[in-house]
């Protein structure tokens, strides 16, 4: 079994904090895993790509061309960003919050919608929610990162309780509750799409 | 107990495994968070040195006085180590002496891509490479243990990849090691020519003893498994090659450096075809083909990272390429962050049209449109005395036109020489430092101007305008970088100087200081003309619609910096109130 991820997002939409908890799942579901992220100026409204791999035995930390299953995709046009990793049978799930490059707000680019149409049809199968919207609706727009791992968690192997646990551990204390009903929430968009 | 940890981690709890008393660094990505995660291990001493020198010389102290010591920089920063580093290689160690140096292929925040491993022939000193998290603490604790053994410091190589990459790691107990004390030997430790000619000649000898060490040493492996395809590589390629080619044989180097002769020979005489597979430059290619082995080496970049797609790029000939069709999306650059008070001075710079020698850290980010306020970015420092050298080179005249603008970090490191230098010389040129109380680009550390040590105690805060008075400036101004038109008239008033003249702009980073941060402001669209000039400052939280010809601010983004407020010139911009109509 070898399962790729591939998040991606833009800096400061948590990404770093979805993908350690989807790595300790892994790990506390006795699986190797490796992940790897370019941070460091991710801060300052960049691009951020995390990849996580998760197996028997995994080498290397970063995903190959075209070896991705899962493309997570925080921002609605992340995710055109790293189409050299899909397959036929890779999944994306489409956070379709979105937040304008610098470009775009300065007027000198256009907003890439006609290309997110396109792109979204490349893959077999696309889950798309507004997990802002979702967030919003539960009361605190930070659990954005808990309703996409809900979404997420549907296609995993993993137990319930060890998702569980390790959000609990892993988010603010006064913020657990919220962050289990978010993941909660995400899991009913794959679920019962 | 088995953990995910990612590389720098498992350096910081490396050094505790094995015992560290000291730990001195500078910040700088990829290596900062080894020295940072120390802050959770009280037995160790670590601090934030100035600078790498400085960093290495402390450490080198603490190794004098038969501890163990340890200091952490990313790759340019051994090159301001490097003088030290150079002679520690003759003086050789009391206790144990790790330098653990990050590269940065790909130069995902680096201005250069160098390939750190010359540095261990350069300075005739051993070093290793971990290839994942659990190497990089195993390998840490050995390094210690060559280091005494060898009596030399020893080099760990590191790269991004390596550095910021998570993978399992088994924690063990701390290693219970001898203490020693200081050492008193002149003979040993003072670098005049005679003791030096004695020692260097130990170095030579040592040079050997080490080679015969890494033949015998478990560290490095051979795997055996095909007869027919084979490789050499180390650090993070060999996870890239067992990727590609799980079935193939691999002679895993942890030493890069010096090379295990003899057992590569005898690697190549069990395996039919061998490449060797590395990142940047051609070093062990290089060190192979020098001791006449026949070696394989594919064609391959020199520039940028390696990656399982290039090994299968150069050797599965029938490889689907997967390109990616939308290359042409808006980018998203890092930026300075909404609300910076900074901003304000960069302003202020691009409409006076000034030249600016730059340096190293956020403000290199004034070089971006629509900014463009950075014509220089060299190195850690450079940037006042390149300002100096144009001031000499146009006898004094391109200073009216020019400044130098470095942080408070920066400055503090190795650009307080160059002002030194600069009053000492009768300079003429205008040094701008932005003092945004911490060292903000490598993720907010402290420094001596924060008042803050590393382990989150409270010290003596340097004070710039009392720095620069007893190096003797005559003109020290202090001003608020969001005040757009004091800004642009004490701009004026210094660069016309015929004097040298320090500018300070004080206000703390958003990230370091949250209290700066204020309520958002928003737009109202019958003031606004659509004239942009509120754009020109770069804020990534104003925005311009053009079907409705006005700005509008994303709330969510915004800070309350108010520098927008100061440049509308239709007073639209003003407090954000929730609108009941």
């Amino acid at each position: 079994m070898m399962t790729n991820v591939l998040m991606v997002g833009v800096g400061g939409q948590g990404i770093i904090l979805a993908s350690d908890i989807l790595s300790e799942v892994a790990l506390l579901s006795n699986y190797d895993v490796k992940k790897n992220e370019i941070h460091g100026m991710s801060q300052r409204g960049g691009a951020v790509v995390s990849h996580i791999r998760i197996g028997n035995k995994v080498y290397a930390p970063i995903i190959s061309e075209g070896a991705a299953d899962f493309i997570i995709s925080f921002e609605k046009m992340e995710f055109l960003r790293y189409m050299e990793y899909i397959n036929n049978r890779t999944m994306l799930l489409l956070n379709t919050q979105v937040i304008y490059p610098l470009s775009v707000t300065s007027g000198k680019a256009a907003y890439p919608n006609s290309l997110i149409e396109d792109g979204i049809k490349r893959f077999t199968k696309a889950y798309q929610f507004d997990a802002l919207e979702l967030a919003l609706s539960i009361g605190n727009p930070r659990v954005i990162s808990s309703i996409i791992l809900g979404a997420l968690s549907v296609f995993l192997p993993f137990s319930y309780s060890i998702w569980e646990n390790t959000i609990i551990n892993r988010v603010p204390k006064n913020t657990s509750s919220l962050n289990i009903k978010g993941f909660n929430k995400g899991r009913e968009i794959t679920k019962n799409p | 107990m088995i953990t995910l940890l990612s590389g720098n981690e498992a350096f910081a709890r490396g050094a505790y495994e094995a015992n560290v008393k000291v730990v001195s660094s500078y910040p700088g990505t990829p290596s900062t968070e080894i020295t940072e995660n120390l802050r959770n291990y009280p037995l160790i001493y670590a601090e934030w040195a100035v600078n790498e020198k400085v960093a290495l010389e402390v450490a080198a102290g603490a190794s004098l006085a038969g501890k163990r010591a340890m200091t952490c920089m990313k790759h340019v920063g051994l090159n301001v180590a490097a003088d030290p580093l150079m002679t520690l290689s003759y003086t050789g160690v009391n206790g144990g002496l790790v330098i653990i140096v990050c590269d940065d292929p790909g130069m995902h925040s680096s201005q250069n891509e160098q390939d750190s491993r010359h540095y261990a022939m350069f300075s005739k000193l051993p070093m290793l490479e971990p290839s994942d998290s659990m190497e990089a603490k195993e390998f840490l604790i050995q390094a210690f243990e060559i280091s005494e053994k060898f009596e030399c410091p020893v080099l760990i190589r590191s790269t991004t990849r390596l550095s910021h990459s998570k993978s399992k790691v088994e924690l063990k107990e701390q290693k219970i090691t001898k203490e020693g004390n200081i050492e008193i030997n002149p003979d040993k430790w003072v670098m005049v020519p005679a003791n030096a000619k004695k020692k260097h000649i130990i170095v030579e000898e040592r040079l050997k003893q080490l080679q015969i060490f890494f033949e015998t040493a478990e560290i490095n492996k051979t795997e055996l498994n095909s007869k027919n395809l084979g490789f050499i590589c180390s650090g993070i390629i060999y996870q890239y090659v067992k990727e590609v080619f799980p079935d193939a044989s691999i002679f895993k180097l942890a030493a890069v450096y010096p090379l295990p002769i003899k057992r590569i020979n005898e690697f190549l005489t069990k395996v039919k075809d061998v490449y060797i597979i590395e990142e940047l430059d051609p070093f062990l290619e290089r060190e192979l083909r020098a001791e006449g082995l026949t070696v394989r080496t594919p064609k391959r970049p020199i520039c940028g990272e390696m990656s399982p797609d290039i090994i299968k790029n150069i050797f599965l000939k029938n490889k689907k390429t997967t390109k990616n069709i939308y290359n042409d999306l808006p980018a998203r650059p890092p930026n300075l962050c909404a609300g910076c008070a900074h901003r304000g001075i960069f302003y202020a710079i691009s409409k006076l049209k000034l030249f600016v020698t730059g340096d190293i850290g956020c403000y290199t980010l004034g070089y971006l449109s629509p900014l463009n306020a950075i014509h220089s970015c060299i190195c850690m420092g450079a940037s006042i005395s390149m300002a100096h050298g144009i001031d000499k080179a146009t006898d004094g005249n391109y200073s009216k036109k020019a400044v130098a603008v470095i942080g408070d970090s920066t400055f503090l490191h190795t650009g307080i020489n160059g002002l030194i230098n600069a009053v000492y010389n009768k300079g003429c040129s205008t040094v701008i430092i932005l003092d945004n109380r911490t060292t903000a680009m490598t993720g907010h550390q402290d420094n001596p101007a924060t008042g803050i040590t590393l382990k989150g105690e409270s010290t003596y805060k340097l004070n710039f305008i009392e720095l620069a008075k007893a190096l003797g400036l005559k003109n020290i101004t202090t001003v608020d970088p969001t005040d757009v038109e004091k800004c642009i008239t004490i701009l004026k008033e210094e660069t016309n100087k015929d004097e040298l003249s320090l500018i300070i702009t004080t206000k703390a980073c958003l990230y370091a200081d949250k209290s700066v941060i204020s309520n958002p402001h928003s737009i109202e669209w019958d003031k606004c003309t659509g004239c942009k000039l509120c754009l020109k400052l770069g804020c990534p939280a104003i925005s311009f619609n053009i079907e409705e010809n006005k700005a509008s601010i994303d709330i969510t983004l915004c800070t309350g910096c108010t520098l927008c407020v100061k440049v509308c010139k239709f007073s639209a911009i003003s407090e954000y109130t929730t609108n009941d109509d």
